[in-house]
């Protein structure tokens, strides 16, 4: 097993442009190192896996995606060119999407309402002008549909969905209005084991229509399924980069839970638990 | 609840036909979603009630009694509605409605203005009280709450300071003299169908509660309204201008405040200055029995409307039925209690089945 930082990840498998990537990047707040020289990228129809326990850096590194942060050094890159994104609606601009966790959606409000708060469709003008509740519905059929979501009601409170269902509302729009690079934070990790592969075949469907799909998670048995490349963090740096070829499941698993640390706790605990007498 | 999404196996499902998917929904289950249902049944409850207990109440001359009380309380209540969807409140809304009326007699009666530069004045400062209210609560990011209950004590003392310091007594008086007067009792306080005398305000009542509809209901603005009050979060998150609609629904919510203290000041030719104090919490009752939830996101004009309805029924049809009136605390509390419990219920199915 090959742990190494920063090299050949300049480039996608295909030798293409990669649609999004950072290259050494770094984010100091005052003296804290919140992330140091981190290097990943995602191409069209592809899945970087970001992985990474409690503290190591995700929630920093995601912040600097999506523009809620700037990175101190290095370069951030969406299609070859260097961007410096100021906030949230400048990456979203430039076809960064970020579907967080769970500030995504309004409960109460209905599904189609949900779809296209903030930017819905309208007709008319002056006093008149209104949604155009027709055209809005039919639209999110449409894009739930290309998700393989069978949409019944589109009058249905968002809150009455899944979980996974939830999160597929948020990537299914995030995708309509025009997302190349989809960041997902931690989708799966309030969810159950059923909603959790739910939400994994959205990621494939989403990498099947060529976006970008760059999936944060702590989980590396939600990551290896679906993941392209995977990226492991620790306590703010890169541990290593691997593409899929070049790691197997328990691989990434022992990386992240970081390696001989959990082989120590193991024997640890073995040795501390005093096995009960098997039941009579 | 059943699942109305299923991911299918595999294969994305064909984009086909909508309308048996639309048909699977049922009936009952679209009534009991709408908000007014719990308040419609309610108001049929309390009108048949009153209408046996007391004759007059059945009449087109008590309808007109009672539409009357329900109209200007109705407006706020409508108003106060559309703030509480956006998450919101305004305890300065009934003190509010007496401020403006007082004003526009001091500027009439005592500074000298005719009638109509006294009205848009009048609106054009209830309007910045309004914006005011919403701006504090913006920048402090404290409970609306607190912050209107401040405004609301601050009203309530400068309009009884301000009117006995000006006009010695308690009240302004002799609005019906003021140049321009008649013109503007023509729009503000008229009656009309002789011999019922039904009030104008009941149109005024009507108007502004298919305007807030359409606004909630048809409008990008409406779909925001409802999103505010939601999760402002992922409203931001979104695009969302959250700060700036707030804002705009307590300048709403006073300037319908300014409007029923015109009403009010040209309807009797004078004005106390006790007016409206108390009321405040009429509006929020009159909102929360139409089906607004005290934390937000959800509720409907028509609903406050009713709620509305429900309250000027109930305030005549007591005093119609020769009771004390000071049983109608008992009934406000009553509903308000019943109408809370049914929006929990409402509440937790709709945001039920969260995994």
């Amino acid at each position: 097993m090959s742990v190494q930082a920063g090299e050949e990840r300049g480039a996608t498998t295909n030798g293409a442009t990669p649609l999004l990537e950072v290259r050494g990047v770094s984010k100091y707040f005052g003296n804290v190192i919140a992330l140091k020289d981190v290097s990943c990228s995602v191409g069209a129809g592809q899945v970087t896996c970001v992985l990474g326990d409690n503290g190591a850096g995700k929630s920093t590194f995601i912040k600097i995606l999506s523009g809620v942060h700037q990175h101190s050094e290095g370069e951030y890159l969406v299609e070859g060119e260097k961007v410096r994104f100021t906030s949230p609606r400048d990456a979203r601009d430039r076809g960064i999407a970020t579907v967080f966790q769970d500030l995504a959606t309004v409960p109460l409000m209905s599904l189609w309402r949900n779809f296209f708060l903030g930017s819905e469709p309208t007709v008319g003008a002056g006093p008149l002008r209104r949604i155009d509740v027709k055209r809005a519905k039919r639209i999110m059929h449409e894009e739930m549909a290309k998700m393989g979501i069978d949409v019944r009601d589109a009058d249905q409170p968002v809150g009455t969905l899944s979980g996974g269902e939830r999160q597929a509302v948020s990537i299914a729009r995030a995708v309509y209005f025009g997302a190349k690079v989809l960041i997902l934070d931690e989708p799966t990790s309030a969810l159950g084991v059923k909603q959790s592969g739910v939400v994994l075949k959205y990621i494939v469907q989403a990498r099947e229509r060529g976006l970008g799909v760059i999936f944060i998670t702590h989980n590396p048995h939600h990551a290896f399924p679906v993941g392209d490349r995977f990226v492991v963090l620790n306590r703010g740096r890169l541990l290593g980069a691997w593409e899929r070829d070049q790691i197997s499941r328990d691989d990434l698993v022992q990386t992240m839970a970081g390696g001989t640390e959990l082989d120590q706790l193991t024997q640890e605990i073995e040795q501390q638990i005093k096995r009960p007498a098997a039941p009579a | 609840m059943s699942q109305a999404i299923t991911p299918p196996p595999a294969t994305p499902a064909p984009v086909s036909v909508v309308d048996d998917r639309l048909s699977e929904v049922g009936f009952v289950t679209k009534l009991l979603r709408r908000p007014e249902l719990g308040a419609l049944l309610g108001a049929l409850a309390v009108g048949i009630f009153f209408a046996v207990t007391a004759e007059s109440f059945r009449t087109l001359s008590g309808m007109a009694n009672w539409t009357d009380v329900a109209s200007t309380l109705g407006i706020m209540a409508v108003v106060v509605a559309l703030l509480m969807i956006g998450g919101e409140f305004d305890l300065s809304a009934g003190a509010m409605t007496g401020t403006s009326g007082l004003l526009l007699g001091l500027l009439t009666t005592e500074w000298g203005l005719s009638m109509w530069p006294g009205i848009v004045l009048t609106v054009a400062f209830a309007a910045a009280i309004g914006f005011t209210n919403g701006y504090m609560v913006m920048k402090t990011k404290l409970p609306s709450f607190i912050v209107t209950l401040a405004t609301f004590f601050i009203l309530q003392g400068v309009n009884l300071g301000f009117t006995k310091a000006i006009t010695g007594t308690v009240r302004v008086a002799g609005l019906a003299d003021v140049p321009g007067a008649n013109s503007a009792e023509i729009l503000f306080s008229s009656t009309f169908w002789e011999p019922h005398n039904f009030r104008i305000s009941l149109i005024w009542w009507i108007a502004i509660t298919i305007a807030a509809t359409w606004v909630l209901s048809r409008t990008r603005l409406g779909n925001w309204i409802f999103a505010v009050g939601g999760d402002a979060n992922a409203a931001r998150n979104v695009g969302v201008p959250v700060q700036r609609v707030k804002i705009l629904l307590f300048t709403i919510t006073s300037t319908a405040a300014a409007l029923v203290g015109i009403m009010i000041a040209l309807r009797l030719g004078s004005i106390q200055a006790g007016q409206g104090i108390g009321e405040e919490f009429t509006y929020i009752i009159a909102a929360v029995v139409g089906g607004c939830l005290l934390t937000g996101g959800y509720g409907s004009a028509v609903g406050a409307s009713i709620g509305a309805l429900i309250v000027g029924m109930a305030f005549i049809g007591i005093q119609f039925s020769g009771w004390n009136t000071d049983w109608r605390f008992l009934f406000l509390g009553v509903i308000l209690l019943m109408a809370v419990l049914v929006n929990n219920l409402v509440r937790s199915s709709a945001e039920g089945a969260r995994r």
